[in-house]
């Protein structure tokens, strides 16, 4: 470090004030500061050069002595003196102190790519993400969710929704029965209970959609599961024609596969419509290239229906439709095999995280 | 319904080229969905051969095949294959004789498979070409030996084509029809629907059919239905027509069968195959008797419960009294509009006929269906409505094609009962089908697309009345003539307009919570899945049940499964079965949740309702309060576990093994997002380990429980012996919870940080003492954590040292030392009170 050791100035005579032995002491002093190499070193420093028992203090303390008419200009060597070393002294630790925060910093760095986490981040499941994402384009045009009961009345289910039964209709439904058959309860096999129940429950008009899970006696394949989910639609209102049927539909494709896409009907038969539509979309951004896709049904709502609901077909009309969330993630997502769905392996759900 | 183009050109212009994807593709426009394409699928070289000679050879094998020299081109031409006119061919049957006209399938031709043919040596000969069966082209079963010609009644010249010949060259296009349209279970109606597609020029089978006059009694028949089903006659038509000194043993033209076959049915014999041929143009089913077997004429009724039949498949059945029974003097002969009798139906010895087209009311038939299981062709068309004007024509086609491929007499004995009353008119008011499809139809194209569908359209003041055509049952009412007409026109004139509805107010409370809680769930680490509801009794019993003991459960009644037959009283089966599925997938750090219904009947109660109001009529409100109340309660719950590593090992960082601690801090998290207080108290549950299991409650309610499951039942599971669950009654929290926080003021004035030991009986719950030291310190006591829990040295035995940091402040004011000591000690003292604490100096 190049200083003495502090001692060897407990030894040292007075000196007198001159320009050489001013001059020397700021010199050793410049020269001991410009060496300190880290704060603790100039503290020293400063100690040895600028301390009581340093040379320009004694130097000072000499100024007592000296005659009055050289006060003035031995003052003003000593004082230049020991602000030339204050000043060094301030800005060599100003270095030192950049240099040791510089240095910290650099002894703190880390290998930002092998640091533990604490929280493992866990996942939604792309079906009812996507379901959310339903939700809110029809929240959004001022819809509500309406909700019901999985295990349902056979009522609600089939009767209130014009199926006879004794009609084929209600034979194609393959319906889950609880048991005793008799008692007349069901899975549902759609959301369509829920419109019914959402007519009895509201005032006209009524704007609903009814996501959910509903139940089918369908093998479970990479195209169909016994569980699935549905949203079903409802309007009822003055006026309504099966162009705002087309109208909401063209708005929801939109909303879910970009502005592109559009709606096509294509006359059908469902008990609970008349007239009845399949209803395919275009699908602008489909792997295989852009294309038609069948994706539900529609139509508007049966006279039977409405009246069930304790609703006047002769004042009101009504349009409804119905889509599989599942077929809509398998289109939008390109995901293969509908059981990867429900199998539970978090890698499925994991590619998606909290995005569908 | 399958439809060979061949048969569909007969009734409707159909250009030449037309492919069966244009025909779907029309077809689809009003209404008919595709569903497939079938052809027999052969590619030529196939022709007619003559076996000239064969020598047989008997193998090692134990076989004894036959080399043949086959004539496939006239004497001095060059085959179809580029080849000889004679072809030396090995054949493995041995039918055949010297002299037969067969089907020879050429090098380069392809059999269904694809079973491609060349020239290949084979048992020394090198075979140029194959001998076909019948089954090898496509048209029967029949593989006993090669198709000989002379059997089909076709003598063709040596080398012409025989796929055309044997009509193997046509296609079908299979549609799929919809329950309301019975009619297009015909080429009649297909034929109909695609000239409304196309515009094409449609031809009315029956139209073309003279229905011999018989004498309305010249076959006695009676319909004698004591016991109509709402209402309705089983039969209101019923037709008869006798042919005589037919010969069964013809056989069918080729043509037929391949239509049929194409068709999707198979041939079975000449007369048969008519009846079934009748059935497919006409969509009349039709049923044969011997009339040889029958004994006197023909009652209709309904079955005596428990009256015993055999029906054609041999089966013996217990009738219903609802089924309806055509019968003769010894009982009954046939299943109406199901099935037939055995010993009635035409056989091998059969040579006069009793021809039977009638129709039967669809509800009738439709229950008899499905009691019996028997969804056959002809109950599939009845009880979707079959054409009631037309048995008449029906049975005179059938008398005609025996006459004409069977060699019979048709004279004139028969029946005709016709009781069908005319069909109610309807009326469509001008402007209804704008009304409803937001199309501008003119009066004109109403009018038109009505009377194109055969219906009767007549201009009435203001609309028209419209009679709908026979064949069209599903015709009722003004909307499904809306229908027609929008389907004639075609959807895509239907315009797009975006309804505007009623403000809204988002999301309900309970939905927001929801969605809430899954986001938090996922954000603190959990995936979600989704199982399938269906449980077994011990798995509700172990879940679902407060003591572990049998419970109710909701039980289908044809569940895919059997062993799972029940519906889930608890959302943990599904999650266990989804970690199990992971683990087996080398994934076994794992933390699942998932959100659903469970179905929790109550003991002893009846569920259901025994009698359901009709449809298309508002229930009163005591009858829908009934159904709902027959409805078992099925609130939705939220379930978690946690297995393997909550942390997994890292650099710096030790593994943290999942356990109670990941759930509870679950439970947190669900009260943040729910905005419910999760009060944690020691619980018990019958699967869950007795020292880790917290009780959940949410305003002094228990809602649920969370913990470890007992080390043996996650064992049993093939889990790792720490398995960590939390199962909530989340509609019961989203009930209980605050809807709306009050904020309280955020005091500015400086804190008083102090620290508490408290010495108390290590079995005393910490959560008791801090409940203890936070009511006794009162207002001033801003918050307070548990720091530490030690027990050793320095402490007795049997007693453990709580430390607790306390934070004291007072809204108005700085607190003195004094002030926050003092309400400090006023805690400890009232722990004291309570739980034996005393301060640890």
């Amino acid at each position: 470090m190049g200083r003495r050791p502090l001692d060897s100035f407990l030894v040292s005579e007075p000196r007198e004030i001159t320009e050489q032995s001013v001059e020397s002491a700021v010199a050793a002093a410049l020269a001991a500061i410009a060496s300190a190499g880290d704060s603790a070193a100039l503290k020293a420093v400063r100690a040895e050069h600028t301390g009581e028992k340093s040379e320009l203090a004694q130097l000072n303390a000499q100024l007592r002595n000296v005659p009055n008419d050289q006060k003035a200009a031995l003052g003003k060597l000593v004082g230049g003196a020991r602000g030339r070393v204050n000043q060094a002294f301030t800005a060599r630790e100003a270095e030192i102190v950049a240099a040791e925060a510089a240095a910290q910093l650099e002894a703190e760095a880390l290998d930002v790519t092998a640091l533990p986490s604490r929280i493992t981040v866990g996942s939604r499941h792309p079906l009812t993400l996507l379901e959310d994402r339903v939700c809110d384009v029809f929240t959004g045009m001022g819809w509500e969710i309406a909700e019901g009961p999985e295990v349902e009345s056979e009522w609600f289910n089939f009767d209130a929704l014009n199926f006879d039964a004794d009609h084929p209709a209600r034979a194609m439904q393959d319906t889950f029965f609880v048991d005793p058959p008799e008692a007349h309860l069901v899975m549902r096999t759609h959301t369509s209970p829920v419109q019914v129940r959402s007519m009895l429950d509201r005032e006209v008009p009524i704007y609903v959609l009814a996501p959910g899970r509903v139940y089918r006696t369908d093998e479970f394949d990479a195209t169909h599961l016994p569980v699935f989910m549905q949203f079903e639609g409802l309007a009822v209102d003055k006026g309504l024609t099966m162009a705002h049927l087309k109208g909401t539909l063209d708005h929801f494709v939109k909303s879910i596969f970009g502005d592109e896409a559009k709606v096509r009907l294509r006359p059908s038969y469902f008990p609970f419509t008349e007239p009845s539509a399949e209803l395919d979309f275009w699908h602008p951004t489909f792997k295989t290239g852009p294309r038609w896709i069948e994706w539900g049904g529609c139509g508007m709502v049966h006279p039977n229906v409405l009246r069930s609901a304790g609703i006047d077909p002769e004042v009101y009309t009504g349009f409804a439709f119905g889509m599989g969330i599942e077929r809509g993630l398998m289109l939008r997502n390109d995901v293969q095999d509908m059981r990867e769905m429900v199998e539970g392996d978090i890698r499925f759900s994991q590619q998606f995280g909290m995005v569908v | 319904m399958r439809v060979p183009l061949s048969w569909l050109a007969e009734y409707v212009e159909l250009v030449p080229g037309t492919t069966p994807e244009q025909v779907h593709a029309a077809l689809v426009e009003v209404g008919l969905e595709e569903e497939d394409v079938h052809t027999f699928d052969l590619v030529g070289p196939i022709v007619v051969g003559e076996v000239l000679e064969f020598v047989e050879e008997p193998q090692t094998n134990g076989k004894t095949i036959r080399w043949c020299q086959v004539r496939v081109a006239p004497d001095g031409e060059t085959a179809a294959d580029g080849g000889e006119a004679v072809h030396g061919i090995v054949c493995g049957a041995r039918n055949f004789f010297v002299g037969d006209k067969v089907v020879v399938t050429l090098p380069g031709a392809v059999l269904p498979g694809p079973f491609p043919i060349a020239a290949r040596k084979t048992y020394g000969h090198v075979s140029d070409g194959m001998i076909a069966s019948a089954r090898e082209l496509g048209l029967g079963e029949d593989h006993d030996g090669i198709l000989r010609l002379s059997t089909l009644g076709i003598d063709a010249p040596v080398g012409t084509d025989a796929i055309a010949l044997l009509g193997l060259d046509d296609t079908a296009v299979e549609l799929n029809v919809t329950p309301d349209r019975g009619y297009a279970f015909s080429i009649r109606g297909v034929a109909r629907e695609y000239a409304h597609a196309t515009g094409a020029r449609f031809r009315d089978p029956v139209g073309e059919i003279e229905p011999t006059d018989v004498a309305a009694d010249a076959f006695p028949v009676v319909i004698d239905d004591r016991a109509p089903i709402r209402g309705n006659l089983a039969s209101q038509a019923f037709a008869t027509r006798i042919v005589r000194g037919v010969d069964p043993t013809r056989p069918t033209p080729a043509w037929m069968i391949a239509r049929l076959k194409l068709a999707g049915i198979r041939s079975v014999s000449l007369l048969v195959d008519i009846t079934n041929y009748v059935m497919l143009e006409l969509g009349q089913p039709i049923h044969g008797y011997d009339l040889d077997a029958l004994r006197g004429g023909i009652v209709v009724r309904r079955a005596v419960q428990g009256e015993p039949f055999t029906t054609l498949d041999g089966k013996a059945r217990t009738l219903h009294a609802e089924d309806v029974v055509v019968t003769d003097d010894r009982g009954p002969i046939g299943l109406a509009g199901v099935m037939g009798g055995a010993e009635t139906e035409m056989g091998e010895s059969t040579t006069n006929v009793l021809i039977e087209a009638a129709h039967w009311d669809p509800v009738s038939i439709a229950r008899t269906a499905r009691r019996h299981k028997l969804p056959s062709e002809a109950a599939k068309r009845y009880e979707r409505g079959v054409d009631p004007t037309i048995g008449a024509v029906a049975v005179a086609r059938v008398a005609q094609l025996m006459v004409d491929l069977a060699g019979g007499t048709a004279d004139q004995g028969g029946s005709v009962i016709q009781t069908a009353p005319e069909r109610a008119a309807i009326l469509l008011p001008d402007g209804y089908v704008t009304r409803v499809t937001g199309i501008e139809s003119t009066v004109e194209e109403v009018h038109d697309a009505l009377a194109e569908i055969g219906g009767v359209v007549t201009r009435v003041d203001g609309g028209f009345s419209v009679v709908p055509p026979t064949w069209r049952p599903d015709l009722t009412g003004r909307e499904e003539l809306v229908e027609e007409v929008a389907r004639l026109g075609g959807y895509e004139r239907i315009p797009s307009i975006l309804p505007v509805a009623p403000p809204g107010r988002g999301l309900t409370r309970s939905q927001r919570i929801r969605r809430r809680v899954a986001e938090v769930l996922a954000a603190g680490g959990a995936t979600e899945v989704l199982s399938f509801p269906f449980a077994n009794a011990e798995e509700n019993a172990r879940y679902g049940s407060v003591d572990g003991g049998p419970v109710a459960s909701v039980k289908l009644a044809n569940a895919l499964d059997a062993s799972n037959a029940l519906l889930r009283r608890s959302l943990l089966p599904g999650l266990i079965g989804a970690a199990k599925r992971n683990r087996s997938r080398g994934l076994v750090d794992l933390a699942l949740f998932e959100l659903g219904l469970v179905f929790l009947p109550e003991d002893g109660r009846v569920y259901g309702s025994s009698e359901l109001p009709a449809g298309g009529a508002l229930p009163s409100d005591d009858e829908i309060a009934a159904l709902d109340a027959g409805i078992p309660p099925q609130p939705r719950h939220v379930a978690a576990l946690f297995v393997g590593d909550a942390v997994t090992k890292q650099p710096g960082q030790a593994a943290v093994p999942a356990g109670i601690v990941d759930a509870l801090d679950a439970v947190r998290r669900i009260g943040l997002a729910t905005g419910a207080e999760f009060e944690v108290v020691h619980g018990s549950h019958h699967a869950m380990h007795p020292g880790r299991t917290a009780e959940l409650r949410v305003a002094g309610r228990s809602v649920g429980f969370a913990g470890e499951l007992l080390p043996s039942i996650a064992e049993e599971a093939d889990l790792p012996r720490v398995v960590a669950v939390l199962e909530i009654d989340l509609d019961a929290v989203i009930e209980l919870a605050e809807p709306q926080p009050e904020a309280q003021a955020i005091g500015t004035f400086p804190a008083a940080t102090q620290d508490l030991s408290l010495l108390v009986a290590a079995d005393v719950p910490a959560g008791v003492v801090a409940a203890s030291v936070r009511e006794g310190a009162g207002a001033l006591l801003e918050e307070l954590h548990l720091v530490d829990d030690y027990r050793g040295a320095g402490v007795p035995e049997g007693s453990k040292s709580l430390t607790f940091a306390l934070r004291f402040r007072a809204p108005d004011r700085t607190l003195t030392a004094a002030e926050a000591s003092e309400a400090k000690l006023a805690g400890a003292a009232l722990a004291g009170e309570r739980t034996g604490a005393a301060i640890r100096e």
